[in-house]
């Protein structure tokens, strides 16, 4: 579980990134947060495994208020919370299997992650992890030899092997086109069902948002402006998130090639 | 005059490459640099016209007495080439060891804090200002004449260049890929490791070799001052007039630097 206390965020060069958010997300729940550039979203996401660092309120994962964590307290959140970028954030030089299962790193100690000497446990559930999504044939190739895509499920498959209990995702597919966006998104959407791992995705699109979230967060400039279930989500929820009507570019567009599955 | 010329100007539409101004600028600082380069062989004595017109004479005397090579001196100068060639070693190992810390610390994608960084980047700056054969007069005049003067003095002269090359790279890296790690709780070491050393390790190794041959040339010059290596012998049959030694010398000095260059272009070109 993850409680918001009117907490508030002030970078340092003085721009309000939120604004006494109020938000409660429970333990298996897929939240998809919404809102235009600017309006606060990665701000938020990066809040909670502490990226960015609140100034004011009170946050707590688990129970736990995070704000003061330092050191190795910090690090043990962060074990805690995997995190799935844009830009998919591989190491581009090392192989498929060197960036999954850097995802134990939290877990293993510097020497032995110096040399390399992961245990066996580690390494099979590595492996396990890059079939779940699909793309253990590339076991040894260079990160940056793979497709956009790929890349992506790579980025997920380290994520898992960190052994999270939450995960993160700041605009996993905005990058990625529209058939592959929809297979990234079921990936993740498996992952929450199977492993009842809480889920928080940043999106900008309306129609993937609909579509793959249990629960809908709306922000604009900081603060939190709508917070209820798909269900009581309508295109009229969307046009007052984001302040004017809703145009072309705010969907993804169908799932028309499936992928693989 | 200046009104012609603007009605020169407007009536055609040529206008030169360069603007005016500029190519004004371009020519004072010709003539003064002119004048500075005449000045200086008037105060030195230098004498440039006898330079030219016995140039042929000059070379001749220098040949006769360079040539041919006395052969058998070769073997005499093997030994004091491969104590260059251990200085150099030693010399790049340790300023590639130290390096390490030294550029980590230097760049500003690992290190936020102002102070620590600005003070590493003054430290390495002062040391590169520092000739090498400066340092080497100052570790000889410490340490006595012998190789172990050579090495400290190139190691800290290497340290300050791979320092500035490395700390650099580390600075243009991609810091999303060190990020990813940060996120899934990695301490410093580890984001250092596995984000920052796989993608400077080709451009690191490069750098390390261009150390060495750096250092393989400038151990030589060092051994004029006493800091071992081949370049005490040179020094000494230089001041014997026993040019046809020299000569030896340097012939198996071209070669080394040949064999010792080619090896290294090869194991460049299979890192990067
Ligand atoms: N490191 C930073 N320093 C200062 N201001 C920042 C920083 N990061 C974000 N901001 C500002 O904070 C506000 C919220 O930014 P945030 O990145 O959270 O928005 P977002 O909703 O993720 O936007 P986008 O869709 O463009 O990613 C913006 O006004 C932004 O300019
Ligand atoms: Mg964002």
């Amino acid at each position: 579980m993850i409680t918001f206390k009117d907490l508030s965020l002030v970078y340092p060069n003085g721009t309000p990134g939120l604004k006494d958010v109020n938000v409660t997300v429970n333990e298996g729940e897929f939240v998809v947060i919404v809102g235009l550039s600017g309006a606060g979203k990665s701000t938020f996401i990066r809040s909670i495994n502490r990226m960015v660092n609140p100034t004011e309120g009170e946050l707590y994962v688990e129970d736990e208020n995070i704000l003061d964590l330092k050191g190795k307290d910090l690090r043990k959140l962060r074990t805690k919370v995997g995190m799935i970028f844009q830009n998919y954030n591989l190491v581009n030089r090392s192989s498929v299997f060197k960036n999954t299962i850097s995802g134990r790193l939290g877990h293993t100690g510097t020497l032995k992650s110096i040399f390399n000497l992961f245990s066996k446990e580690d390494k099979a559930r590595a492996y396990n992890n890059l079939k779940r999504v699909n793309i253990e044939e590339y076991i040894y190739q260079r990160a940056d030899q793979l497709s956009g895509g790929q890349q992506q499920r790579v980025s997920i498959a380290r994520v898992l092997t960190q052994d999270p209990k939450l995960i993160l995702a700041d605009e996993p597919v905005a990058s990625l086109d529209p058939p592959t966006s929809h297979q990234v998104m079921q990936y993740l959407k498996k992952i929450n069902t199977e492993d009842n791992i809480t889920t928080i995705v940043n999106l900008h699109f309306i129609d993937m948002a609909m579509e793959y979230a249990d629960r809908i967060i709306g922000m604009r400039d900081g603060e939190v402006v709508f917070d209820g279930p798909v269900s009581e989500v309508s295109e009229k929820t969307f046009e007052q998130i984001y302040n004017r009507p809703i145009r072309e570019d705010d969907l993804r567009g169908s799932d028309t090639d499936d992928g693989e599955e | 005059m200046t009104e012609k010329n603007k009605n020169q100007k407007s009536k055609s539409n040529v206008h030169s490459l360069y603007p005016r101004k500029l190519k004004l600028q371009i020519t004072w600082i010709f003539i003064i640099v002119l004048l500075f380069y005449f000045y200086s062989l008037y105060e030195t004595g230098a004498d440039f016209v006898t330079l030219i017109v016995d140039f042929d004479k000059i070379i001749n005397a220098l040949f006769n007495k360079m040539l041919p090579p006395n052969w058998e001196y070769i073997s005499v100068a093997i030994d004091p080439l491969i104590e260059t060639i251990q200085i150099a070693v030693v010399a790049t190992t340790f300023s590639v060891l130290i390096c390490i810390p030294a550029s980590l610390m230097a760049a500003n994608t690992i290190v936020k804090n102002k102070f620590i960084y600005q003070t590493t980047r003054t430290i390495l700056n002062i040391l590169r200002t520092i000739p090498d054969i400066l340092l080497a007069t100052i570790f000889v005049s410490l340490f006595g004449i012998g190789i172990i003067s050579g090495i400290l003095a190139l190691t800290i002269f290497s340290l300050g260049l791979l320092a500035k090359l490395l700390s650099e790279t580390i600075e243009t890296i991609d810091p999303r890929q060190l990020e990813a790690i940060r996120a899934s709780g990695g301490n410093i070491i580890q984001v250092i490791w596995y984000g920052v050393v796989p993608q400077v390790l080709p451009q690191f190794i490069s750098y390390g070799l261009y150390v060495f041959e750096l250092n393989v040339r400038a151990s030589l010059v060092l051994g004029f001052v006493g800091a071992g290596g081949i370049g005490t012998i040179i020094d000494t049959e230089l001041n014997f007039l026993r040019y046809q030694n020299v000569m030896a010398i340097l012939i198996v000095l071209l070669v080394a630097v040949i064999i010792i260059e080619t090896i290294s272009n090869m194991l460049r070109r299979r890192v990067v």
